[in-house]
């Protein structure tokens, strides 16, 4: 009882899954966030001399079709996939709150409106919208950010409305109301930290699924634009060469699988860990 | 001394439907006042229209009034009644398990209770937490404030929830069944620890229970709700030694004796209308041994008797 207990995340990183997730997670953020330190050439030096070359001791991964080294690439690509997703979800999260809470706290035709037209976009799948997003604002790295989190507004939204809707009704809300707490105090206080934990969880595995729609994005070739490295962009260059170089759309494939995999796989060992039965105290 | 919580002839209703119909009752300083009736009589609705609470569940008063400390509720901005809760107005809920913000450590939720309403500093506040801890007994008072409401028992936590109710140094503390949910040999020791706050704070206390044997152990007078309607008000030595009213009659029928012979715990047949559909005259008239033809037709008024008053045609004469 007296021992403060470890925040979630860090309990999560002891299950066996968590920590491999959760290892392979921190491995590709640190290479993101060092990229240029780090990398073993510039992602946009072209050696034409070097084109197609498969996996070397100078080049790990080989090079592409303009003679730049996958790896180097590869890392650089990571600041814009996770960059952009992960801004994107931030993005999201925060007007999803936001709008979720004032149409639970505030009901009448203001709530009425914000459920319908998030249900509406909620009616199409996510890459639609997102399409339609980046037709309109063009593209590269913001339309394509602004498109993400359109496209998740809907998620966080209904999740918060729904959650506030029902701790409304909670005797702790009672207890609060009953000793003088204010409106302000009791949706600051009580009302936003109790819906956060699903919200965060959800935008955990939300950012796997912008991650993947993010790659789409690129693969259209609507993404971050050439030469800037993306690996959804790598991997539209790829798709043309899979026979002649299959490593260029190998490569970034599998990290793009391997990172949404494990981003779910720590997703999972997060909502363990988090027990939101227990939390509530008995009642489970 | 005059009454600190005066309810006089407050009707209540949510909507168009009638739920509370007359209420009168007051409590002093020093004084326990025990409002016992079955679940759906309108026990946490008379507290719900003492703290001025009604429009949050759509409820309003429609006739009578509610006065603290002799000002009238119904006078008061929702700002003046804002700071009369918790700061003079303290409110035990029903349930512990969960009356506790289960995200946030127990101390910082009765700190913020004396932060707000005496503006003490964090850490006064959190000394003066320690403080009413360690008076309602829990252990480790300090250790206890860190720990989240789920690392707590029912008993435990509902200690927590009497110290967020004192924290504002209230002059009246209205619990809502605060033991309802509680073992027995907790209830006692939550019920212990009520009747000594007032004692020895002189604090006020309205004690909703359903439990006429919680009345009979600590309380100074009793209030019988029946379907929205005072059936009995007076101190409790006279009422449990001759009750008036067949219903108050019939709850004092319904604690457990030593000694008792098996099978003669008697418990009253039927249950409390709904409020969609009370029946005229006498509320209590088709579940009454005693009802006659004219308590289907005529309400029976609150006439005094004795000490007390109580609500019923054929009312059982005092004791003595």
């Amino acid at each position: 009882m007296t021992a403060r207990a470890l925040p979630a995340p860090v309990r999560a990183l002891r299950r066996p899954m968590g920590a491999l997730a959760g290892g392979w997670l921190l491995l590709v953020i640190l290479m993101a966030v060092l990229a240029p330190l780090i990398t073993p050439y510039a992602y946009d030096i072209q050696s034409l001399k070097e084109a197609y070359q498969p996996a070397s001791s100078a080049h790990w991964l080989g090079t592409d079709e303009f003679g730049r080294d996958l790896l180097t690439r590869l890392i650089h690509g990571a600041r814009t996939s996770l960059s952009v997703s992960g801004i994107a979800i931030f993005l999201s999260v925060l007007c999803g709150m936001v709008l979720g809470a004032a149409a639970a706290w505030f009901g009448g035709w203001f709530d009425r409106a914000v459920t319908v037209v998030v249900d509406l976009t909620w009616s199409f799948p996510e890459i639609l919208i997102a399409l339609i997003l980046v037709a309109i604002i063009g593209p590269g790295t913001t339309g394509t950010m602004v498109a993400i989190s359109v496209a998740y507004l809907a998620q966080f939204t209904r999740l918060t409305r729904a959650q506030i809707l029902t701790l409304r009704g909670e005797t702790f809300i009672e207890a609060a109301r009953s000793l003088g707490a204010s409106n302000s105090h009791i949706l600051r206080r009580h009302l936003l930290p109790n819906a956060l934990a699903p919200v965060l969880v959800s935008a955990m595995l939300a950012t796997g699924d912008a991650i993947i729609l993010e790659a789409t994005l690129g693969f259209f070739g609507l993404g971050a634009q050439p030469p800037v490295p993306s690996w959804g962009g790598m991997m539209s260059a790829g798709s043309a060469l899979i026979f002649k170089a299959p490593w260029i759309i190998v490569f970034p494939g599998l990290t793009v699988a391997v990172t949404v995999v494990a981003i779910n796989l720590f997703g999972d060992a997060l909502i363990a860990e988090l027990d939101i039965r227990n939390r509530m105290g008995g009642r489970a | 001394m005059t009454a600190l919580l005066e309810v006089s002839g407050v009707s209540v209703a949510i909507g168009a439907l009638p739920l509370l119909d007359g209420i009168s009752l007051s409590v002093r300083r020093g004084q326990i006042l025990g409002l016992v009736g079955e679940s759906g009589s309108g026990k946490s609705l008379t507290a719900m229209a003492a703290m001025g609470l009604l429009p949050l569940i759509g409820g309003r008063v429609t006739a009578g009034a509610v006065r603290f400390d002799g000002q009238d509720l119904a006078g008061m901005t929702e700002g003046q009644r804002r700071a009369l809760r918790g700061r003079r107005i303290g409110f035990v809920t029903q349930n512990p398990m969960t009356a506790l913000d289960p995200v946030q450590r127990v101390g910082d939720q009765v700190d913020v209770v004396s932060r707000l309403h005496l503006g003490l500093s964090k850490s006064a506040a959190r000394a003066r937490t320690i403080d009413l801890m360690a008076q309602l007994r829990i252990p480790e008072a300090g250790a206890v404030a860190e720990a989240w409401p789920h690392q707590l028992s029912g008993g435990m936590k509902q200690r927590i929830v009497i110290a967020m109710a004192l924290a504002g140094d209230p002059d009246l503390i209205i619990a809502d069944e605060p033991t309802t949910a509680l073992d027995v040999t907790v209830q006692a020791q939550i019920i212990q620890i009520l009747g000594s706050l007032v004692r020895d704070r002189g604090v006020a206390l309205l004690l909703i229970t359903h439990d006429m044997g919680v009345v009979a152990q600590i309380c100074d007078r009793v209030a019988v709700l029946y379907a929205g309607r005072l059936a009995e008000e007076g101190p409790v030595g006279p009422i449990f030694a001759a009750p008036a009213h067949p219903y108050t009659a019939a709850l004092i029928g319904c604690i457990p004796q030593d000694g008792m012979a098996k099978g003669s715990l008697h418990g009253i047949p039927g249950a409390v209308p709904s409020a969609r559909a009370f029946p005229p005259g006498c509320r209590f008239h088709p579940r009454c041994a005693r009802a006659t033809p004219e308590c289907t037709r005529d309400v029976p008024p609150l006439l005094p008797r004795g000490v007390g008053s109580a609500a019923c045609f054929h009312m059982t004469p005092e004791a003595g």
